[in-house]
């Protein structure tokens, strides 16, 4: 077990291989590759919210000077209804063609409708102002609280709620309900000494990463052809896009540029079919990159959501009963996160009567996408406000509540598994012991905490590691890398190989080169292609140690594998790794090993996060003047980047929190399509953040990995609400607390 | 539009000569930060540019007795260096170093700012109470026009084709007097500004004041000289009744919107809680001077 | 339109290339000298991934037109490292894991290097205001910023740079 283990490369800071390219500018990314003969595609946007479309003439952009193809909706194959796992969930096949390019209909500001390609980016734009498009307008609906009234406006006639008792014959906005249950919710609040229930809102928000979508591709009707593209899951972009294009796995190569960003934005196709279309009609490569208007307007973004939580609690701080109604946008198809909302609202807690009932709403907005812990952030922000508001009127610390009442190894969760060993207790400690939980506050100064919880996942990574005849090896995984994970790989074949790190070259490679692998989301790359990696040294090691054992004449059970070398038990000799490769011609042939894993065991990681805000009585603007961000790693292979995930992710909802929204025109036009008025968080906003890394090893994982990327993103919501609750004397119930919702709170607050 | 000519004229009258002949229509160029963004796609509406940054008057300042001349086209990060114009009129460049980021600074100007005629324009309200002129250039000659007559609608300024914003003629304040600049944004850096007031305030030997401007940007489709704020200043020693009837004479004056950045009943409000902070600088410093 | 002719200094490389009248720095950079390290996020100055330097002064150059290029001195990140060997900056960056995906790291490099010239000693506060206009989605800035203090107290110190 991992305690007992001393690590001679894991856990050490080193310098990422992947590093150099990206400081000198050599790295590559989604809109960096050009071919020869390369033309440019556009994409015309609808610019209303719901209409139908009831001219669509492209003929006299075909025939402008310089365009070469023009790619609609009817050049797809014929497409049917059909769910289909890729990138992160289940994708509807029908609603993903109608979301790329229009059927008839479009559905929100900036829905694709026709994309040209031409000689040059300008004369694509000019031609996309020659298609003679015609609107019959119809009404539009942009929240869940409208969208689920019986008057609704319909977005789609076919689609009919799943998850009632009784099939519904009347279509609706609401595309599916679930309930969890646990105990006696009754009971539990007939036992509470005091109940809390707020309905909270949260809007649109996105990912906001900073690399636009942009891919390269180059049909090719005999042969194969390729894609290059930006992406959290190149092996998924390739299921999607060979799904929508009818065409054979094996005949489409898609390659993953180096990726600027993602935090679950990136797990679908936009671009890629299109430019496939727009190639195999012109007969040459094609690359299409999305402007950032186009980024905010027609990628998926995160849900908004009402939810509403009640919760109640004994004097004592033990929590009797919590109950939530959780309400999330999916955007104009079905699908928000609004089951891992259901499924992540209350597991922070050991608690014996609990109901949820979640509903997937569709309104006149993009399509949602994942982002960072999918659904949780939303929901717990719900939760978690009201602990600090029952704590508040018990009084009792908010920590302290929180202990009393942590889910601990062997806890029922309410989604299914029981706990095994998990940090949160950890974690709340790690902060109740912190310099910053004890320092005292000034005037207009207030402080929040908040817990998160989010499950992480596993699945299906294949890895193979060449052993070169000098004795390096060069990694081979599928992961696409969105934040260091190349330095994890290196480190944790490193270890269990036993050869220097240095001596390790980690790639990326195309879905040529290895079998499937899922996209990189969930946090389950380090865990999930770490173990892939683990399995492919040991598979090293196994093959070292016959090849040594053929030298000696002994057994592969009597050679030992020790600090990289193999040593004979039953006799004299040592071989390296480096002499071992260097003769592998003469033992056999060159030394490959594998790992084919689909991982189960993901252990979730739970943090906990304090903010100290400061307000301006006069303006309602805040500051934030202190953060402390502690979370599980399970272990932390690479613990700079471990604190990046945290800090990452506390400043992601931080901005959520604090000023971050899609704001939408009457109309249902986005109004701030841009980083101007879409207002994520500057290195001039923001103080340092405190890193804590707690770890509590995943018994599954043979280091005791838990996957860090998200459970970040979750805690800030509240942890800010809450420190803008204190500091201004108000009561927080919708996001984003900027400076205009923040001075109304303060003018009519009875806090 | 798209730009489908750059020109880069030496001279005012060859600039002028560009703007007035031109077959498309034809816009002054200086930092660009506005018109590049403002001119992208739309490629069947064609634009020619006049780049002004090669015109040496136009990215010259000088102070001397009579106060500054600005040339419009120079970029906020040279001006804001400039200590001595700093000393006389810190306002007018903090309200310059509040235009966007470093990399904005490196390439924004004062001119451009002006011209561009946002209701937001930061240095806007600065230069109003610094009492600027703007000097004119066209086809028919020069002419001077006081810069709160300069904006007369959201992007609109007075200048007719062909003319040219060709200096800024700032003068030498009176002894004793000192301006301040402060806008509101949610952000700490790199927003539009929700709300912006500049004041400016003479004091006499006993700190009374005998002459005071207000200006406020964001709150209406132009910046606005608001006498009212001024005059709820003078002849007071600059006290919280005095700030507190300035702030509200501010907040009555603005005819703000509601949009993506604020709200018409914010705006109204911060724009009186900067004029009351702006005019409390602006009188610390006029303290410090006299 | 008929393109332009423009003729500049790329990193100190006399260089010539033709454009269209309405392209900017950064497209003339990327898609006419190949030099691609150079980043477009947003395309309108609010993110600083196009950062280079025009004449010494630090922009964005997404709002520079390629035909402003004519006779000026251009420093993009292409040329912050001598040969392989990194700038200081560089390498610290890379010591404090101050990227994570990268994408930005371009532009915050060539406007650190911006600021390190301009101001060898400066504060966090003057830091985290130097580089508001870059930005970074993945590190919450906190090594950056570390990076950038410590890159800065290295190069006061003579450090090889």
């Amino acid at each position: 077990m991992s305690e007992a283990r001393e690590y001679k490369y894991i856990g050490q800071r080193s310098i990422r291989p992947d590093g150099f390219d990206k400081v000198t500018g050599r790295a590559n990314y989604g809109a960096d590759l050009s071919l020869p003969g390369m033309i440019w595609g556009k994409v015309l946007r609808s610019p209303h919210a719901h209409a139908k479309i009831t001219k669509l003439d492209v003929s006299r952009a075909e025939q402008h000077p310089g365009v070469m193809a023009i790619a609609t909706y009817k050049d797809f194959p014929a497409v049917s209804s059909e769910a289909f796992e890729a990138g992160e969930g289940a994708t509807d096949l029908l609603d993903l063609a109608r979301n790329i390019l229009a059927d008839g209909k479009v559905l929100y500001d900036g829905h694709a409708i026709c994309a040209i390609a031409a000689l040059t980016e300008a004369i694509a734009d000019e031609a996309l102002s020659l298609i003679d498009v015609e609107y019959e307008i119809l009404p539009h609906v942009m929240d869940v609280r409208d969208a689920m009234k019986e008057d609704a406006p319909l977005l789609h006639d076919d689609l009919f709620t799943q998850g009632l008792p009784e099939q519904p014959d009347k279509p609706s906005n609401i595309a599916a309900r679930m309930e969890l249950k646990k105990g006696d919710i009754d009971q539990g609040f007939a036992d509470a000494d005091v109940i809390v229930e707020r309905e909270f809102y949260t809007p649109t928000i996105h990912q906001g990463y900073i690399e636009p979508h942009a891919c390269t591709v180059r049909y090719e009707e005999k042969g194969t052809s390729m894609v290059w593209c930006c992406t959290q899951g190149h092996f998924d972009v390739r299921a999607s896009t060979a799904k929508l294009l009818k065409m054979d796995l094996s005949k489409l190569k898609v390659v993953a540029s180096e990726i600027g960003g993602g935090f679950g934005g990136k797990t679908t196709v936009y671009l890629e079919p299109v430019s496939l279309i727009l190639s195999r009609k012109s007969g040459r490569p094609v690359k299409m990159v999305m402007d950032r208007e186009e980024v905010f307007r027609a990628s998926g973004p995160g849900s908004a959501t009402r939810n509403w939580v009640k919760i109640g609690a004994k004097k004592d701080g033990t929590f009797t009963a919590m109950q939530a109604r959780l309400c999330y946008e999916a955007g104009a198809f079905k699908g928000s996160p609004m089951g891992p909302g259901c499924m992540t609202v209350f597991t922070p807690y050991d608690i014996e009567n609990a109901y949820v009932e979640g509903f997937d709403v569709v309104v006149n907005k993009p399509k949602v996408a994942a982002y960072r812990a999918p659904g949780a952030p939303q929901a717990e922000f719900a939760a978690e406000m009201v602990i600090n508001e029952i704590a508040r009127e018990l009084g009792i610390d908010p920590i302290d509540i929180r202990l009393k009442n942590a889910a601990r190894e062997g806890t029922q969760t309410l989604y299914g598994p029981k706990l095994k060993a998990v940090g949160l207790i950890e974690c709340l400690e790690a902060c109740k012991n912190s310099d910053h939980y004890k320092a005292a506050l000034k005037d207009n100064q207030g402080r929040g905490v908040a817990a998160g919880f989010w499950f992480n996942i596993g699945g299906q990574s294949s890895v193979t590691i060449n052993m070169n005849p000098d004795g390096t090896a060069t990694l081979v995984e599928g992961s696409p890398d969105i934040g260091g994970s190349r330095a994890s790989m290196q480190l944790m074949a490193a270890e269990e190989l036993q050869i220097p790190a240095d001596k390790i070259t980690p790639i990326v490679a195309d879905t040529e080169v290895l079998a499937y692998n899922g996209t990189t989301g969930g946090s389950r790359t380090t865990f999930a292609t770490g173990m892939a990696v683990i399995e492919a040294a040991q598979d090293v090691i196994r093959q070292m140690k016959e090849r040594a054992a053929a030298v000696w004449n002994v057994t592969a059970e009597q050679v030992d594998w020790v600090d990289g070398t193999a040593v004979n038990t039953a006799g004299e000799g040592r071989l390296t790794a480096v002499e071992i490769c260097a003769g592998a011609d003469r033992t056999g042939g060159q030394i490959t090993g594998r790992g084919n894993i689909n991982a189960r065991g993901a252990g979730p990681s739970f943090a906990v996060h304090i903010a100290d805000i400061e307000v301006d009585r006069d303006t309602g603007r805040t500051r934030v003047i202190r953060y402390t961000a502690c979370q599980d790693a399970g272990k932390a292979i690479h613990p700079s980047y471990v604190e990046g995930q945290y800090q990452g992710g506390a400043v992601q909802g931080i901005g959520w929190a604090l000023n971050e929204e899609y704001i939408y025109s009457k109309d249902g036009i986005l109004e701030n399509p841009g980083f101007l008025d879409y207002r994520i968080p500057l290195a001039s906003d923001l103080p340092m953040i405190d890193a804590l890394i707690v770890e509590v090893p995943n018994a599954f994982h043979p280091f005791g990995v838990r996957g860090v990327g998200e459970t970040g993103i979750v805690p800030p919501l509240a942890a800010v609400g809450t420190a803008v609750a204190n500091a201004a004397g108000i009561t927080v119930t919708e996001l984003p607390l900027s400076p205009p919702r923040v001075l109304k709170a303060m003018q009519s607050s009875s806090r | 539009m798209a730009v489908v000519e750059y020109k880069a004229p030496k001279t005012i009258d060859e600039a002028v000569g560009f703007l007035a002949n031109s077959i498309h229509p034809a816009k002054a160029m200086a930092g660009g930060t506005d018109l590049i963004i403002q001119n992208r796609g739309h490629y069947d509406q064609p634009l020619v540019v006049v780049d002004t940054k090669h015109i040496d008057s136009m990215m010259q300042a000088t102070v001397d007795a009579d106060g500054l001349v600005l040339g419009p086209s120079i970029s906020c990060a040279e001006l804001t260096a400039r200590d001595d114009i700093k000393a006389i009129y810190p306002g007018l460049i903090e309200a310059a170093f509040l235009i966007g980021s470093t990399q904005i600074q490196g390439r924004a100007s004062i001119g451009g700012n002006l011209c561009n005629a946002s209701p937001a324009g930061d240095t806007l309200p600065a230069l109003i109470v610094n009492a600027a002129q703007c000097v004119i250039a066209g086809p028919d000659g020069e002419r001077t026009v006081p810069v709160e007559e300069f904006c007369i609608g959201v992007g609109k300024n007075c200048m007719a084709r062909a003319e040219l914003l060709v200096a800024l003629k700032v003068p030498r304040p009176a002894p004793g007097t000192a301006d301040a600049y402060l806008r509101f944004i949610p952000r700490s850096e790199m927003d539009i500004a929700v709300a912006g007031a500049g004041v400016s305030v003479t004091l006499d030997k006993n700190g009374k004041c005998t002459a005071a401007r207000v200006a406020i940007g964001a709150v209406a489709p132009t910046p606005l000289l608001v006498p009212e704020a001024g005059d709820a200043l003078i002849g007071t020693e600059i006290d919280d009744a005095a700030l507190d009837a300035a702030a509200a004479a501010a907040s009555a004056a603005a005819k703000p919107i509601t949009d993506r950045r604020g709200t018409e009943e914010y705006r109204k409000h911060v724009v009186g809680v900067l004029t009351k902070r702006a005019a409390k600088i602006a009188a610390e410093r006029a303290r410090g001077a006299s | 339109m008929s393109r332009t002719h423009v003729t500049t200094t790329v990193n100190g490389d006399a260089l010539e290339f033709l454009c269209e009248p309405h392209e900017t720095l950064l497209d003339a950079l990327r898609n006419h000298l190949n030099m691609t390290g150079t980043k477009e996020g947003c395309g309108s100055g609010d993110c600083g991934a196009c950062s280079v330097t025009l004449d010494d002064r630090l922009v964005c150059s997404c709002l520079v037109l390629a035909a402003e290029a004519e006779g000026k001195s251009i420093g993009t990140i292409e040329g912050v490292s001598n040969k392989d060997e990194l700038h200081v900056i560089q390498q610290k960056f890379l010591e404090h894991a101050a990227l994570q995906c990268g994408i930005c790291t371009p532009g915050l490099i060539v406007s650190t290097r911006a600021l390190l010239q301009e101001n060898p000693n400066p504060t966090e506060e003057e830091t985290r205001y130097y580089l508001a206009g870059n930005l970074c989605r993945c590190t919450g800035y906190d090594k950056i910023i570390r990076a950038v203090m410590d890159a800065a107290e290295t190069m006061r110190g003579g450090g090889a740079a």
